[in-house]
C-alpha cells in the first residue's frame, strides 16, 4: 500500500517536529509552536506526545508507554499498539528495557539514562495560562522572564493555608530562565527532572506546542526561601512490595472502606517483588 | 545643578483631522509634582499616554534620565525594557483601581506582586512589606487576606497606590487620581498623596480636570487646550493670576462652583 511510512507520519511531517525539537532543546522550556497533525486517536488521548515519539522513533528502539504509571491502561496499551503496528518496534513494560518512554502523568521511580528519551504527553502546555488569559501577555512574561504572577499564586496559598496547595503540575523554573509546566505529574515527581541524564521531550497536540529539557539540565520547582519546595506522598509503605520512597496509588478493595497504598509505578513494584509479570512483552 | 528626570519635545499626535498634541514640549524635575490640567479633550490624558510611552507620538521625543544619569528615548526602548521600568522606576496609578488591580487576589498579593516580579522571594519579607504599605496608605493591615472586591472605592484607589510604590518608583503617572470618588473620600485621598509624595520625594505627573486638585498637589501646572499648552509656571502664580484668557476661565468655573 502507498499510505504506509514508519510510525505512521510521513517524512516532511517528522522532519518539521524533528525541527521544533530541535528548537526546544536548544532553549530550554520554551515553548515551541509546530504543525500539529491529525493524529487516528483523540485529543487527550496524547497526541501531542504521540507525535513527538513518531518522530524520534528509530527502527532499533524499544519503547513503554506508561499512564499514570502503569503499562496496562487502556491509553497506554492503545498508544503501545499503535506503534507496534506503524513502526513495527519492540515494546516493553519494563523501564530499564526502554529506550523511549512515553509518558502521562507520572515519572518512572527507575533512574533514567542518558540513553533514554522520555516524552510527556502535555494537556496544557502554558503555565502561565490559568493566571493569565491571554496568550499575547503570557508571551511578554515569558520574553521578560516576568513571573511575578506565579509567585502571587504561591503567595495566595500560602497566605490563604499556610503551605502551597499544588500537588500536580507544579510550575518549574528550567534552567534558571523558563518556567515550564512539568505536564499533570504529581508534585512529587518534580525533583527527579532536576538534571536528570535522560532528555526530556514534551507534546501538546491540541495547543501545537512542543518543549524539551535537554540532559542534566536544571529544574528548580517555584517556591520562596522561607518556603521551600516540599515533597508531598502519603505516609505509607506500599502494602505490596514495602517502598517506602515510591509514590503511592490508594486503592479501595472492598465496599465496606477497606484500602491500600500501592507503588503507582506498576514496573517498579513488580521488579522489587521479583515479579516475572513485569518480564512480559504486553504488546 | 539637577537634571530634569523627564523631557518631552515638540510633541505632535493628530488623530484624523483632531490635533491631540500640538507642539508639546515639558520638562520634570526630581521629587517635582506637575499637574497638567485642562477639559476632556484638551490632550491631557493624550500627553500622559505619550509620556509614560503606551502612546507613540507622531514627532517629537520623550526622554528619560535614569539615576545613573543615562538618557533613553522612550519611544526608541524595546518593549521589554520599557515594561521593566515601568515595573522598576515608574509606577502608574488610574483612574479606576479595577484596572490597575487583580481583583481575585488578596490585598497582600496585590501589593506584594511588584516585588515578586523584581524578583523578592523571601514571604516573609514580602509579607511585612505589604503589611507597611496598606498601613501607610491607612488600610486596616487585618485585611491584608481580604479580596479587593470588599473594599470600598477610596480604599481601592488606596491600595492601587499602595501597589504602585510598594517598589519606590522614582516617578509615578497619575491619571485623575480621585475622579469619581465622594468628595469627603477626596479630600482624605489628597491629603495622604500630598504626605506621601513629599515624605518619599516621589516625582508625580498628575492629570486632571480639576483645578483643586492641581492646588493642592502640585507645585508647577500645564494648563493644555486642544492639544497646546496655554500656560504654564507655579501652581499658585498660575492660578492667582492666569494669563490665558482659557486658565482664566477655568479659574473662575472653579470659583463658581
Ligand atoms: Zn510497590
Amino acid at each position: 500500500m502507498n499510505g504506509y511510512n514508519f510510525a505512521y507520519l510521513d517524512e516532511p511531517t517528522k522532519r518539521m517536529i524533528r525541527r521544533a525539537i530541535l528548537k526546544a532543546v536548544a532553549i530550554p522550556g520554551h515553548q515551541v509552536p509546530f504543525g500539529a497533525r491529525e493524529m487516528p486517536l483523540p485529543y487527550g488521548w496524547g497526541t501531542g506526545g504521540i507525535q513527538v515519539t513518531a518522530a524520534i522513533l528509530g527502527a532499533d528502539d524499544v519503547l513503554k508507554v506508561i499512564d499514570q504509571g502503569a503499562d496496562d491502561t487502556t491509553n497506554a496499551v492503545s498508544i503501545r499498539r499503535f506503534f507496534s503496528r506503524v513502526a513495527g518496534v519492540e515494546t516493553t513494560t519494563r523501564t530499564r528495557d526502554a529506550s523511549v518512554i512515553q509518558t502521562r502523568h507520572r515519572i518512572p521511580e527507575t533512574p533514567l539514562r542518558d540513553d533514554q528519551i522520555l516524552v510527556y504527553q502535555v494537556p496544557l502546555p502554558e503555565p502561565l495560562a490559568k493566571l493569565e488569559p491571554s496568550r499575547a501577555e503570557t508571551k511578554q512574561m515569558h520574553a521578560l522572564a516576568d513571573y511575578g504572577l506565579m509567585h502571587v499564586k504561591l503567595y495566595e496559598d500560602i497566605a490563604r493555608f499556610g503551605h502551597v496547595t499544588i500537588s500536580y503540575d507544579y510550575p518549574v523554573m528550567v534552567n534558571d530562565r523558563y518556567l515550564m509546566s512539568p505536564s499533570p505529574i504529581p508534585a512529587f515527581d518534580t525533583l527527579k527532572m532536576n538534571r536528570m541524564p535522560a532528555l526530556q521531550l514534551f507534546g501538546a497536540g491540541r495547543e501545537k506546542r512542543i518543549y524539551a529539557v535537554p540532559p542534566y539540565t536544571t529544574v528548580r520547582p517555584l517556591d520562596f526561601d522561607d518556603h521551600p519546595f516540599a515533597l508531598i506522598r502519603a505516609p505509607h509503605a506500599c502494602t505490596l512490595c514495602g517502598a517506602t520512597n515510591s509514590y503511592l496509588d490508594e486503592v479501595v478493595t472492598d465496599d465496606r472502606g477497606g484500602r491500600m497504598f500501592i507503588c503507582s509505578d506498576t514496573d517498579y513494584c513488580a521488579d522489587r517483588r521479583g515479579d516475572a509479570a513485569s518480564e512480559g512483552d504486553a504488546a | 545643578m539637577t537634571l530634569p528626570l523627564l523631557e518631552a519635545h515638540d510633541l505632535q499626535l493628530n488623530f484624523g483631522s483632531i490635533r491631540a498634541l500640538d507642539h508639546v514640549s515639558m520638562a520634570l524635575w526630581p521629587g517635582e509634582v506637575l499637574a497638567i490640567v485642562g477639559e476632556s479633550g484638551s490632550g491631557k490624558t493624550t500627553l500622559l499616554k505619550v509620556l509614560s510611552g503606551s502612546e507613540s507620538p507622531d514627532h517629537g521625543q520623550v526622554l528619560y534620565r535614569d539615576p545613573e544619569l543615562a538618557l533613553h528615548d522612550v519611544h526608541a526602548m524595546a518593549a521589554p525594557r520599557l515594561r521593566a521600568l515601568h515595573r522598576s522606576d515608574w509606577g502608574f496609578v488610574q483612574q479606576n483601581p479595577r484596572d490597575a488591580l487583580r481583583m481575585g487576589v488578596s490585598a497582600g498579593g496585590n501589593v506584594g506582586e511588584r516585588l515578586m516580579a523584581q524578583g523578592a522571594r523571601h514571604y516573609g519579607s514580602i509579607r511585612s512589606s505589604a503589611l507597611d504599605w496598606l498601613r501607610e496608605v491607612e488600610i486596616d493591615p487585618q485585611r491584608i487576606d481580604d479580596l479587593p472586591r470588599t473594599f470600598s472605592g477610596g480604599m481601592l484607589q488606596r491600595l492601587q497606590i499602595a501597589r504602585t510604590l510598594a517598589t519606590h518608583p522614582r516617578l509615578v503617572f497619575m491619571d485623575e487620581p480621585t475622579g469619581g470618588l465622594d468628595v469627603s473620600v477626596q479630600a482624605r485621598l489628597l491629603d495622604l498623596i500630598r504626605s506621601l509624595v513629599s515624605r518619599l520625594g516621589l516625582a508625580v505627573i498628575l492629570v486632571t480636570h480639576d483645578i483643586a486638585v492641581a492646588r493642592l498637589l502640585a507645585g508647577r501646572i500645564l494648563v493644555m487646550r486642544r492639544g497646546q499648552v496655554v500656560e504654564t509656571g507655579l501652581t499658585d502664580q498660575v492660578l492667582d493670576d492666569p494669563q490665558h484668557p482659557y486658565t482664566q476661565l477655568l479659574v473662575s468655573s472653579v470659583l463658581q462652583a
